[in-house]
């Protein structure tokens, strides 16, 4: 899909195309564009070209084809020293035989500053991540989540306009996790900097970006911003890549201003926004968000089609109910239901209908 | 013993009333047994190959029996008088000797045995051992009259010193040191003092062969831990090679290709580079032992090099250069400090395997280019001067030791890395 820079183009990739070995392109015609001070991240399966992407900013990698372009100059042949471009590793990275002090200090050093201002300024990052009590240690005498912090905390501590992170929080546990994505993204507020921000957990894409760019297969799937993605997919990966989503093919009966009439191979017929599905007799695959599904007719918009359901598990989750339901055939139709009060268990071995606003399920092209 | 001194009733005890600690030992107790019956056979092989082998050599060093198991009653009468000079009783005691051991075929052992410290004098003693069995007393004209010698003070003060069990004569002249006719010791003669330079030589191209190695294997070893595996592997074999090849077979082919007549004079000279004249001398000097040397030590430092500088993740060197550092600042300030163990390692082991190396100097060295230990062969095989040899290999071992120490205090032996 084309991306119209709707920004000031703080960071460009133009037409890049990365291959490692000559024969197959990791990256295929990459066209990006980041705005100063947005929080952007890549998402995407393992393999799908992030790490090389960014590699390619900081210039660890060369580009095969096309332009990178920081602040409208060309960089590819600014060596990475140059680029001025903060990096969080996914190992972190901290230098072993450095304690934390030396660590943050070492980017200042090299660029020749003075000693006082280099305490002042390691001082005032360490403080950032509330760390400045471990300034003497070395990496090997933290715990991972305060290594994380460090290894932010050094990649902020030259004041650069952009900061690459790939996964940063891939090795932390869940609670801590959730803790410093809202560090981090406290810190890219306050600090206004820019952040291109590789991971492959959906949900930590979702809460901390402005946009997010969804990766397969060396391409951007979707650009958009996190609600937009999650409500409105532009294709079946992103639908089914983003949250969880259920699947129902069959072929477009009618078409009429954007609404679908689709008839599922068990002869049903379903309301559906047509998003890239154009002609009557197309084959297609209706997507709907399990939450959106309804099953009790007075919540149903008038008029909507329902479909015969089956339940087949019903699983107690606290604050929701998720049920499995046999749907046109399919066997994993899921539904999740909020634990109201007055809310009714379902049982198995239960017929009910089931339906939706036709604005919740999407029609879209087969992949 | 924080526990002896404590109330009985406050110590730990298990659920039937023993004390935990001892509950503890009983319950591992057969664990250790069957640990330690696992280490018996190791430890043995080491004790019979190792420990007792160096023992024997510290105890040769000082070993002081060759003249004093036959020389007794002289024996006796150095230690009835410490400092007196020879007197009547001195020489009676010595012709006593001289029958005693001419008739056990021991003369010649005691006059080796001086001579090492006064040399000359085996002659004197095994030609004054037939005669002696006519002396008559008094016994000092008649030993006088059969040789003048006899009356040398460092004769006797070699004598006097020889006549212990002991000695630190052997370690005296490992250090170019010699009895002077007072009995104090003093600096051998200019063209005797042979080995301190030789421990000199051997430490200088010691470090140099390491110096070399290092600067050549740093870089293979840096290849071999980043290149792809395919490629790494097959420089693993280049490197490997020489390990599967006799040792023999390389020191020789560096004689082919390096002497005089050689391949790589051959090629100078053909190319006009030098003249006939000026072929160069790289063969049976130090260039020669440095040069084979290097080239056999070379694995010993790529190993260590390589193993430490496989577990240095390439993301270190990025992180240093996305913060602002130049490929050189990378290199000296992230990657060099983080290889030291290795550096380290292969040093050492380069070192003391360079210190203690026999064959290739002995057989591309010459004249200048032997070490200490081509000098302990020629004490252990030719003049069977075993003391002196171990004295000598006691002394490498020592300063080996010692270097070792210094590394623990400098680097710390735990940040070593050999695999
Ligand atoms: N140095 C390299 N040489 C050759 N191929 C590479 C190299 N680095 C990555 N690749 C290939 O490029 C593709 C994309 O890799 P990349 O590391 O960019 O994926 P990723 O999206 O970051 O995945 P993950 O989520 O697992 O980190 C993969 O198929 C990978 O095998
Ligand atoms: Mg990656």
């Amino acid at each position: 899909m084309v991306n119209e820079p709707q920004n000031d183009g703080f960071v460009v990739f133009d037409h890049v195309q990365k291959s490692y070995d000559g024969e197959a392109l990791v990256v295929k015609d990459l066209n990006l564009s980041i705005g100063k001070g947005e929080f952007l991240t890549m998402l995407g399966p393992s393999g799908s070209g992030k790490t090389t992407c960014l590699m390619m900013l900081a210039g660890f990698e060369t580009a095969t084809h096309g332009d990178i372009r920081l602040e409208g100059r060309p960089i590819n042949e600014v060596p990475p020293h140059k680029r001025g471009i903060g990096m969080v590793f996914q190992n972190y990275a901290l230098f072993p035989h450095m304690t934390v002090g030396e660590n943050l200090s070492f980017p200042l050093e090299v660029r020749g500053m003075g000693k006082s201002e280099r305490e002042a300024k390691v001082k005032r990052a360490l403080d950032m991540v509330q760390m400045y009590s471990f300034i003497n240690r070395r990496p090997a005498q933290l715990s991972g989540g305060q290594q994380q912090r460090i290894a932010l905390a050094r990649a902020l501590v030259f004041d650069p306009g952009l900061v690459l992170m790939d996964e940063p929080l891939g090795a932390l546990d869940k609670q801590l996790r959730e803790h410093m994505q809202f560090e981090i993204k406290h810190l890219h507020e306050s600090l206004g900097i820019t952040v291109v921000y590789v991971t492959h957990d959906q949900g930590e894409a979702l809460t901390m970006s402005d946009r997010v760019a969804v990766f397969n297969d060396g391409r951007i799937q979707q650009l958009a911003p996190p609600d937009e993605l999650y409500e409105r997919p532009q294709n079946s990966f992103v639908a089914q890549f983003i949250g969880e989503n259920n699947k129902l093919e069959g072929v477009v009966e009618s078409i009429d201003n954007g609404r679908a009439l689709v008839r599922l191979g068990t002869g049903e017929l379903i309301d559906a926004t047509a998003v890239n599905v154009t002609a009557k007799g197309q084959k297609t695959v209706v997507s709907i968000r399990p939450e959106r599904v309804e099953y009790k007719a007075e919540l149903l918009p008038s008029g909507a089609h329902t479909v015969d359901a089956e339940v087949l598990e019903f699983i107690y989750m606290g604050d929701l109910f998720r049920t499995r339901l046999r749907v046109a055939g399919s066997d994993d139709f899921v539904i999740k239901s909020r634990n109201t009060s007055g809310q009714r268990m379902l049982k198995p071995g239960e017929k009910i209908k089931i339906g939706w606003a036709p604005d919740d399920a999407r029609a879209l092209e087969p992949s | 013993m924080a526990n002896a001194d404590m109330p009985a009733d406050t110590m730990l005890r298990t659920a039937d009333g023993q004390p935990l600690k001892s509950a503890l030992a009983k319950a591992s107790r057969k664990a250790r047994i069957r640990a330690f019956l696992l280490v018996v056979p190791l430890l043995i092989f080491v004790l019979l190959t190792f420990v007792i082998p160096i023992g024997q050599m510290l105890s040769r060093s000082v070993n002081n029996d060759q003249f004093s198991e036959s020389m007794i009653n002289i024996g006796v009468w150095f230690d009835e008088n410490p400092n007196a000079e020879p007197d009547e009783a001195a020489y009676a005691a010595l012709a006593a000797d001289l029958v005693y051991s001419a008739a056990n075929r021991m003369i010649g052992n005691a006059g080796t045995r001086i001579n090492y410290e006064v040399p000359g004098t085996r002659s004197l003693f095994t030609s004054s051992g037939r005669k002696a069995k006519n002396l008559k007393a008094p016994f000092k004209e008649a030993l006088l009259e059969l040789d003048e010698d006899w009356a040398r003070p460092d004769l006797w003060a070699a004598m006097r010193s020889a006549s212990g069990t002991t000695t630190f004569n052997f370690y005296q002249a490992a250090v170019d040191r010699k009895i002077n006719a007072d009995g104090q010791f003093e600096r051998a003669d200019e063209n005797s003092r042979i080995y301190m330079t030789l421990f000199g030589r051997t430490f200088a191209l010691s470090v140099v062969i390491t110096g070399l190695c290092l600067l050549l294997g740093f870089p293979i070893a840096h290849l071999l831990a980043t290149l792809p595996l395919r490629k790494a592997s097959l420089l693993m074999i280049l490197v490997l090679l020489p390990f599967w090849t006799s040792l023999l077979v390389r020191t020789t082919s560096w004689m082919v290709l390096l002497q005089g007549q050689g391949v790589i004079n051959n090629v100078l000279v053909s190319l006009g580079i030098v003249t006939e004249d000026g072929r160069l001398e790289m063969m049976y000097n130090q260039t020669g032992t440095i040069i084979a040397m290097t080239h056999i030590l070379l694995p010993f430092m790529i190993l260590p090099l390589y193993s430490v500088m496989k577990t240095i993740p390439p993301s270190y060197a990025r992180a240093a250069r996305s913060l602002g550092a130049t490929s050189w600042t990378t290199f000296r300030r992230i990657y060099l400090p983080q290889t030291v163990s290795g550096i380290g390692a292969g040093g050492i082991l380069c070192f003391i395997l360079a210190v203690g190396y026999y064959i290739t100097p002995a057989l591309v060295g010459g004249a200048d280019g032997t070490l200490i230990s081509n000098q302990i062969a020629f004490h252990m095989q030719n003049s069977l001067n075993w003391s002196l040899a171990a004295a000598l290999a006691t002394m490498l071992l020592a300063s080996v030791l010692i270097l070792y120490w210094a590394y623990d205090r400098l680097v710390g032996i735990d940040n070593m890395k050999l695999g």
